[in-house]
C-alpha cells in the first residue's frame, strides 16, 4: 500500500495536519494494513474542526471503501461498508421507501464518519442521535483482526465506538436501521421569528419532526436572536431527480467574509421568508442538505478557514446562556452568516456523545484577529 | 431494450465508477477481473444500486482462456451488447529499464491482451449490429516520454488498434470510443509526485457516458488534456528529445 504525504485539513481549512495517508480501494487490504501499521480511519474530512487530523503520524483514507453489501427490504436494515456517503443511502433507498434515520446537515459525510461523530440531525429530539440506529458494527483493532460488535455482544466497546472518533480501530462496514421513507418530499413551514423568546417558545410549542432554526446574529438590541424556524414534516411528493451542483472554484480572499457582507447576507436571508411565513414542499436533498448545492462552500472563508463554535445548553439555563453568547458574537464584530439553533432531546448513542435535552447553538467564526480570543471567551 | 455492459477490469476506480452510473440507469453488468472475491462484492453492491443483473466472471487479461466464457455469456443476453476496457498495467520505467522483460507484459497488459479480447467479441458485435466499445488509452501515447514511455508506446499501439476497430465495426453500427485520460486521483497515481489537474474517476465516468450518447469517437478527458497534448505533440522533435516533461 503506497503512503501519499500530504497536507490535509477539516472541512472548517483552520487547523491543518501533514502526515501520511493511505486510500485502500479493496477490502482485502483493509486488515492486512492496520496489521502492518495501525493507524486510525478518516472519512470525508466533514468535521469542521481537527477530529480527522494525525499530524505526523498515518491516517487511512476510507472513503473508497463503500460498497454496499445487504439490504432487507422488508425490515429495512442495511449494511455497507464505512465509505458509503450517507446522501448516497438516501439517493437509493429513498425511492424504496427507506431512508437513514439520522441525517447530518449534509450528505456528504460517510457512514463511519456519522458513527464515529455519533452525528445529529433536525429530528434529535424525536429520533435520537446517528448511533442509535446502528445495529452492529464490523471493527478491526490494531491487530488487524476483524470483529462484529454489537450493544449485545460487547456494550462497552460498542459505545465507546459510537462518537469515539475512531479510537477503538477502524469501522470497516456496518449494519443500519432505516427509517420509513413516505415519499420524495418534505412538507416545510418557514416562520419568521422576532427575538430570542419568540424562538425558544416557538420550538418548546414545536410538534413538527423536524426543526430548525437560523439565527441572525447580527442582530442586536431587542431583535437579538431574530431568525427564521423550519419545521418539517415528512411528505408524499415525487423524488426529484438530482441537480446540477454549483461549486465554489477558488478560495476566496480572507477578507470576503466581513460585517458588511454578512450584514447584507443575513438581511437578504430573513427576507427571504415573508413576515407571513411560507409553506412549501421541497425535495429530500434540498432540505436535509441545503449547502451541498454548493460544493466547497467552505472556500468563502479564505485561506485561514473558519471554526465552529456549538454548544449545548439544558433548558433551564438556556434562555439567559444563550443571551450571554449572543451579546459576546454580536459585539465582538465576528460576522458569522451560518448560526444554527436546534433542539435537541435525551438521545445518544456512545460514552462521549455531545447530544443532551436542551438547545444546541452552532456558529461559523471565520478565521480573523480576535477570533480566538472570542472562542476562549 | 436491455443494455449489457462487459466491464473488463472491473475492479479499477475508474470501471467502479463506470459500473455504478451505468447500474443506476439499469444496465446488466458483466464484471471481468482476478479477484473473484472482490468482484461478488462489487456485483452486489451493483445489484443494491439498481443493476438488474451484475455477474462477476473470472478474467485475465494474460490468459487468453478466460476471454470466451465471457464472451459466451454476453452472448446469452437479449439486447446490445456493450464493453469497456480498463484494464492496463504501469510499472515505473525505472523498473523497466532495469528489467526489460517487463516491456512484454506492459505491451501485453495494455495493447495485446485487450486487443485479443477485443478481436474476439466483434463477431457478436458485429451480428448484433449495435452496440459500443469503449477502450482506454492514455495521454501518455500521444507521445514518447522520458519518464513513461514504454506505457506509452503499449497505449499508442492500443489507440491504433482501436482506430482500425473503429473503421471495421462502425460499418456495422457498433461505436468504437478512444479514451485518453488524463490524471485521474486512483490507486495507480496515489502519493506519486508531480501529478496536477487530477479528475476524479466519477467525472471520469460521467464523460465516458456523455461520450456514448454523443457516439464520439476520441475523448480526452477532462476535455483541457486534448489542448495540452495538441501542444506536446507540436513540439518539435530536435526541442522534444531535451526535455523531461
Amino acid at each position: 500500500m503506497r503512503w501519499k504525504t500530504t497536507t490535509y485539513s477539516g472541512w472548517g481549512n483552520h487547523l491543518r495536519a501533514t502526515g501520511q495517508l493511505a486510500r485502500p480501494e479493496k477490502t482485502a487490504l483493509l486488515a492486512p494494513l492496520l496489521a502492518d501499521e495501525p493507524a486510525p480511519a478518516i472519512g470525508n474530512r466533514r468535521s469542521y474542526g481537527d477530529a480527522c487530523l494525525n499530524s505526523d503520524g498515518r491516517a487511512i483514507d476510507m472513503t473508497r471503501l463503500d460498497n454496499l453489501i445487504g439490504f432487507d427490504p422488508d425490515s429495512g436494515t442495511l449494511h455497507a461498508q464505512a465509505g458509503v456517503l450517507i446522501g448516497d443511502i438516501l439517493d437509493i433507498f429513498g425511492p424504496l421507501g427507506w431512508m437513514p434515520a439520522v441525517m447530518p446537515g449534509t450528505g456528504f459525510v460517510t457512514l463511519g464518519g456519522a458513527i464515529a461523530n455519533d452525528v445529529h440531525g433536525k429530528n434529535h429530539e424525536l429520533t435520537g442521535s446517528f448511533g442509535q440506529h446502528v445495529a452492529s458494527i464490523e471493527l478491526i483493532n490494531q491487530a488487524g483482526d476483524i470483529e462484529t460488535i454489537t450493544t449485545e455482544t460487547h456494550p462497552d466497546l460498542f459505545r465507546a465506538t459510537i462518537g469515539g472518533l475512531g479510537q477503538t480501530g477502524v469501522i470497516a462496514s456496518a449494519t443500519l436501521r432505516l427509517a420509513r421513507c413516505p415519499g420524495g418530499t418534505i412538507a416545510v413551514s418557514e416562520r419568521r421569528m422576532a427575538d430570542l423568546d419568540a424562538f425558544l417558545d416557538a420550538f418548546h410549542g414545536s410538534t413538527a419532526t423536524y426543526q430548525v432554526g437560523w439565527i441572525d446574529m447580527g442582530a442586536r438590541g431587542e431583535s437579538m436572536g431574530r431568525g427564521i424556524l423550519e419545521e418539517g414534516s415528512p411528505a408524499e411528493g415525487r423524488f426529484a431527480k438530482p441537480r446540477k451542483l454549483r461549486a465554489v472554484p477558488f478560495t476566496l480572499p480572507g477578507f470576503a467574509i466581513n460585517r458588511l457582507s454578512v450584514r447584507a447576507f443575513n438581511a437578504l436571508y430573513l427576507r427571504r421568508v415573508p413576515k407571513s411565513g411560507r409553506e412549501r414542499e421541497r425535495p429530500l436533498r434540498d432540505f436535509f442538505f441545503p449547502l451541498d448545492r454548493v460544493l466547497n462552500w467552505n472556500r468563502v472563508y479564505g485561506k485561514r478557514g473558519f471554526q465552529q463554535f456549538q454548544c449545548i445548553l439544558p433548558d433551564e439555563t438556556a434562555p439567559a446562556a444563550l443571551r450571554e453568547m449572543l451579546d459576546l458574537i454580536s459585539a465582538s464584530g465576528i460576522a458569522s452568516p451560518l448560526s444554527v439553533l436546534k433542539r435537541l432531546g435525551p438521545g445518544r448513542a456512545g460514552m462521549l456523545s455531545f447530544p443532551m435535552q436542551g438547545f444546541t447553538l452552532a456558529v461559523d467564526i471565520a478565521t480573523k484577529k480576535g477570533s480566538n480570543a472570542l472562542l476562549a471567551s | 431494450m436491455t443494455e449489457t455492459w462487459i466491464i473488463l477490469g472491473a475492479s479499477s476506480a475508474i470501471a467502479r465508477a463506470f459500473a455504478r452510473q451505468q447500474a443506476a440507469t439499469g444496465a446488466r453488468l458483466i464484471l471481468a477481473g482476478r479477484n473473484h472475491q472482490e468482484l461478488l462484492e462489487q456485483a452486489q453492491d451493483l445489484c443494491l444500486r439498481g443493476a438488474p443483473e451484475a455477474d462477476a466472471a473470472e478474467f485475465d487479461i494474460r490468459n487468453p482462456g478466460t476471454f470466451a466464457p465471457i464472451i459466451d455469456l454476453a452472448a446469452q443476453t437479449t439486447g446490445t451488447v456493450n464493453a469497456a476496457v480498463f484494464v492496463g498495467s504501469m510499472p515505473e520505467q525505472a523498473d523497466i529499464d532495469r528489467d526489460p522483460d517487463l516491456l512484454d507484459t506492459v505491451v501485453l497488459d495494455n495493447f495485446t491482451g485487450p486487443a485479443h479480447f477485443l478481436h474476439a467479441l466483434a463477431p457478436l458485435l458485429e451480428a448484433r449490429g449495435k452496440g459500443t466499445v469503449i477502450g482506454i488509452g492514455s495521454v501518455a501515447g500521444d507521445r514518447g516520454r522520458l519518464g513513461n514511455y514504454a506505457y506509452g508506446a503499449a497505449k499508442a499501439g492500443f489507440h491504433t488498434y482501436l482506430s482500425g476497430l473503429r473503421n471495421r465495426l462502425g460499418r456495422k453500427g457498433v461505436q468504437v470510443i478512444t479514451v485518453k485520460p488524463g490524471f485521474v486521483d486512483t490507486a495507480m497515481t496515489w502519493g506519486i509526485e508531480g501529478m496536477f489537474l487530477v479528475a476524479s474517476p466519477e467525472d471520469i465516468a460521467k464523460a465516458l457516458i456523455t461520450a456514448t450518447r454523443k457516439r464520439k469517437n476520441e475523448i480526452y478527458t477532462p476535455w483541457f488534456w486534448r489542448y495540452i497534448m495538441l501542444i506536446i505533440r507540436n513540439i518539435p522533435e530536435f526541442i522534444f528529445k531535451k526535455l523531461s516533461i
